[in-house]
């Protein structure tokens, strides 16, 4: 029995594969019959997950084994039907209270540890000295971080007009801007090839058994 | 010069498949080097003493399992072989899954784990960065119990485990948010543990900046490519190295055509200009 639900796994895998895949030729229902599936399947899922792994396991159950240790979990709890409260067009306006609970909390909380990782931490890393490398190459390229971060943030520099020694860097700036893309096309363009691959992998592994999966 | 024409789009995609395909049926074997990030990677783990403990965090579902799954097989093998005890936990509700089929194959390869001895699945916690946060003062507040239910003090595993400071070292196999920039921010820049990972192709531009002086990631493993140098470093082969063939040929498609669709732009060009005149 369990052999039998595998493969009809692998199969169903297939045809939907398949129906998704047809719509790079054009809309059709077939396409669409997979369309509809898949969103109404993840909505079935993500409802009983949050319920069974989520609310169950981190509010009802401490709720009901220790109350007098986890009263406090009442208040996200109440916070939680507030928030639900925005369905009921009269009483919508209790939502904005757990909403801009969760907006200045985690606008705290976002701010110290973006500001220490994402501006602190990545301003010491660009202050080195860039002669000091076991390669010619590794020298070039720590010169370069030097000069692409300064005329980088040039760029973004508005208050003054871009000119002179300023539009200079700002050109320069631009130009590490265009690469910073290239190479970002560069990944996205591997990364979707790569779910290609995984899918042919699939048809041809799982599914025809050419390949070894 | 007459207008050039331009090409249904339905020919590139075929081809793209076809491109693809053939070098998964028939290998061609191409190079393939490896580069310092992944070596990075390679050499944390490498360097470990034997009985560590290390936690890998699968923030990534179905949906990047082609890119994130080949790492995660060779990262915990490699943990494996070098006798690292792993905690796995997940910042994604999907990551659970994950973690339990990287066990589910490599367990012929290694029948003799025990798990809670040698491996323990924390599971899931919704919260991201603050979830990460209180993990890093106490486990037991965030995990009192793993995924199976069990309480994490009768594990052997988790014994000593109180914070990130009883971690050898963090790995996110991440495809977003939450995922390895919350872990470089908590674990490596609040509570200075080594922090590493692997990532999609897509969110790789955005994380490789971390990997700099300050070391707030030790190495990074970017998309398919990437699993496929440690695959090598790991002298086990595996998909990834397979797909790189297809990777390569897909490329090479990708830029004969736009090489084509610049020389089409010119002529395009240099006809508008003909013809106003």
């Amino acid at each position: 029995m369990e052999q039998f639900f595998a493969t009809l796994g692998i199969w169903l895998g297939a045809l939907f594969t398949f129906a998704i895949f047809s719509f790079l030729y054009k809309d059709n229902p077939f396409y669409k019959t997979a369309e509809q599936i898949f969103v109404g399947l993840s909505a079935g899922y993500w409802s009983v997950y949050t319920i069974f792994f989520i609310l169950i396991p981190n509010l009802y159950e401490p709720l009901t084994q220790n109350f007098n240790a986890n009263w406090i979990k009442l208040i996200p709890a109440i916070l939680g039907i507030m928030m639900l409260l925005r369905l009921i067009p009269k009483i919508e306006w209790v939502s904005r209270f757990p909403l801009s609970i969760v907006i200045g909390t985690t606008s705290g909380v976002f701010f110290l540890r973006y500001l220490k990782s994402d501006v602190l931490n990545q301003l010491t890393a660009t202050m080195i000295n860039p002669f000091l490398g076991e390669s010619w190459v590794i020298v070039i390229g720590k010169i370069m971080l030097i000069i692409g971060t300064i005329c980088g943030v040039v760029y973004f520099y508005f208050s003054k007009k871009h000119i002179g020694a300023l539009g200079v860097s700002a050109k320069i700036g631009i130009y590490f801007l265009m690469v910073s893309f290239g190479a970002a096309f560069g990944y996205t363009a591997m990364a979707r090839i790569s779910l290609l691959i995984g899918r042919l992998q699939f048809l041809l592994g799982d599914w025809l058994g050419i390949i070894q999966p | 010069m007459g207008k050039a024409k331009q090409i249904d789009r339905r020919w590139l995609f075929l081809l793209i498949f076809f491109g693809v395909a053939f070098p998964l049926i028939f290998t061609l074997g191409l190079p393939l080097e490896t580069t310092k990030n992944v070596q990075m990677v390679y050499d944390l783990i490498d360097n470990m003493p034997k009985g560590s403990k290390a936690l890998i965090s699968f923030d990534y579902d179905p949906a990047s399992m082609p890119e994130l799954h080949p790492m995660a097989k060779a990262i915990v093998k490699h943990c494996f072989d070098k006798d690292i005890n792993l905690i796995f936990t997940a910042m994604w509700p999907m990551g659970v899954q994950m973690a339990d089929d990287i066990i589910y194959q490599l367990k012929d390869d290694y029948p003799d784990l025990e798990y809670g001895e040698d491996y323990v699945n924390l599971g899931f916690k919704a919260g991201g960065m603050i979830t990460i946060q209180s993990m890093g003062k106490n486990f037991r507040e965030v995990f009192p119990k793993d995924m199976n239910g069990n309480n994490i003090d009768e594990l052997p595993i988790m014994e000593g485990i109180n914070n990130f400071s009883n971690i050898g070292f963090v790995f996110s196999l991440s495809a977003g948010a939450p995922g390895i920039k919350e872990w470089v921010q908590i674990a490596h820049d609040a509570y200075g543990r080594p922090t590493s990972g692997g990532v999609t192709g897509v969110s790789a531009p955005a994380i490789l900046p971390y990997v700099n002086e300050q070391q707030q990631l030790t190495g990074l493993l970017a998309g398919l490519k990437g699993a496929a140098e440690y695959e090598i470093l790991l002298k086990a082969p595996g998909t990834a190295i397979s797909g790189m063939d297809a990777q390569s040929a897909a490329h090479l498609i990708i830029i004969i055509f736009i090489i084509i669709g610049n020389v089409n732009y010119w002529r395009n060009k240099k006809a508008e200009k003909m013809g106003g005149k």
